[in-house]
């Protein structure tokens, strides 16, 4: 279903593996079967119109949506489900599931802050209570995450008090503390002002470049170009091309994908 | 003059019960009415029927026929209250099925994100609950909360149909051996609106605050 994909160049074993995964909402069926390996150290920017799945997959890595076939594995370990082959799969409990979820944490378009926590607190309450730090542990690593991120003026600001721009960026800091196995970015700069897009792309750049891997959903087609590994091209449920961004965006290598592109106009080869 | 300052010991004494019923109801339907809102909010479906089968039901009918129900209607099954105790519990079942609503609104309204993204820092149901969506809650309990208490002492005025002597009930055995009507019924006004003024404007202090 895929083509071009450049998987094969990778020998090692996939830090995500997807396989056939399909999701339907009702009678709509949004993903038709999606087969995606992400080695460790990759950045995946994910492109499609709206309503291609795009979000819908991400969101299943961490099994906040539930996919209905398929499987998804993050070092070996399904997300969602238990059972082998064969047997009736099994969801997972809550507390299985919570802790499956930090490996694959997720930063969100509109920020998710909690309102009532310092811009510290925020950061710190995952690595309190699921990874088992204590506070003052927790409260030295969410200020070197906040500085990493250009907020160490802004330890105990509430997010009432934040631009958009630096709520986003707590919220980056938010889900990297957690030291996830993958970063999961949905649409992270769609919700911003124009002028705040910019510092927020670039603290995900220096991310990419220290090898983090990751997973972004995005409509900034020259971040895309700039950052990703692999540009992943979803429409109507499938996967069309999985490509470096050179040939994605240059070669543009499918009609689908230059009706899309030719939306924006940021893309020059 | 001396009319006023002879009557005001009866008066208190009626105010008395008015607070005595309306901080009853108040607790004992908090205790009951917040632990069933969040059984309506995240609890198994066998306890979200009947909790809110009895909110939709008890809101729907007058409180004067629930009062009339316990006290007069209960003793045909052999259930016999004071009452006093009559009257704090047809008011409590009121009370409580608001209570449930304004619980079950107060964590609806919290954005679906926020589970999301305590959900995806591995935070498990308790958690998430306690870290993240009942500090929310409480901000949007306190507002409609603090009006429905204001709701409760002047409702509490129809326990006097029940021969209850509470602030209502003493001002009209006032007025009916002294016939002084307008004066102190205007007395009596300003002792329900000495507590409940204070109330509202706290509300409306925390509408401000968190919302």
């Amino acid at each position: 279903m895929t083509e071009n994909n450049v998987m094969n160049e990778i020998s090692i074993e996939p830090v995500i593996r997807i396989a056939g995964v399909t999701k339907s909402f009702g009678s709509n069926q949004v993903l038709k079967g999606i087969d995606l390996d992400v080695g460790k150290g990759q950045v995946i920017a994910i492109i499609g119109p709206s309503g291609s799945g795009k979000t819908t997959l991400l969101r299943c890595i961490n099994f906040l949506e539930e996919y209905d076939g398929g499987s998804i594995r993050i070092d070996g370990v399904e997300v969602g489900y238990k059972g082998g082959a064969g047997e009736r799969r099994r969801r997972r409990s809550d507390r299985e599931l919570a802790t499956l979820r930090v490996d694959a944490a997720m930063v969100f378009q509109q920020f998710n802050l909690f309102p009532h926590l310092t811009a510290a607190q925020n950061v710190m309450l995952g690595l309190v209570k699921s990874r088992g730090k204590t506070k003052s542990d927790a409260r030295h690593i969410a200020e070197k995450w906040l500085t990493r991120v250009g907020l160490a003026d802004k330890f105990d600001a509430l997010p009432s008090q934040l631009s958009g721009g630096q709520q986003q960026r707590v919220g980056i800091a938010r889900a990297v503390a957690m030291e996830p196995k993958v970063l999961l970015l949905d649409e992270i700069t769609s919700a911003l002002d124009p002028e705040l897009v910019g510092e927020v792309l670039a603290v995900v750049k220096e991310l990419a470049v220290e090898g983090r891997t990751m997973i972004l959903v995005t409509h900034e087609m020259a971040f895309a170009k700039e950052v990703a590994d692999r540009v992943v091209f979803t429409d109507q449920g499938h996967i069309v091309i999985d490509a470096p961004p050179a040939s994605v965006f240059d070669e543009q290598p499918n009609e689908r994908l230059r009706a899309f592109l030719s939306r924006f106009d940021v893309v020059g080869p | 003059m001396t009319l006023y300052l002879q009557t005001l010991p009866f008066l208190l004494d009626g105010l008395l019960i008015t607070l005595l019923v309306s901080v009853g109801v108040v607790l004992l339907s908090i205790l009951v009415g917040i632990p069933a809102g969040c059984a309506l909010v995240f609890g198994p479906l066998w306890a979200r029927v009947p909790i809110r089968l009895y909110a939709d039901f008890v809101r729907g009918v007058p409180i004067l026929v629930l009062l009339y129900f316990v006290y007069y209607g209960l003793p045909a099954i052999k259930v016999n209250l004071p009452s006093l105790t009559a009257a704090i519990v047809a008011l409590t079942a009121f009370k409580t099925a608001q209570i449930i609503e304004i619980a079950r609104g107060a964590f609806q309204s919290i954005p679906i994100g926020q589970t999301e993204a305590a959900k995806s820092i591995g935070l498990g149901l308790f958690d998430r609950f306690v870290y993240v969506l009942a500090p929310q809650a409480v901000r949007r309990f306190l507002p409609p909360f603090i009006n429905s208490v204001v709701d409760t002492v002047k409702g509490s005025s129809l326990v006097s149909l029940l021969g209850i002597v509470d602030l209502m009930l003493s001002l009209q055995q006032v007025i009916g051996r002294t016939h002084v009507a307008l004066p102190l019924y205007a007395m009596g006004a300003l002792m329900y609106f000495a507590i409940n003024f204070p109330l509202s404007a706290l509300s409306r202090r925390l509408e401000r605050r968190f919302v």
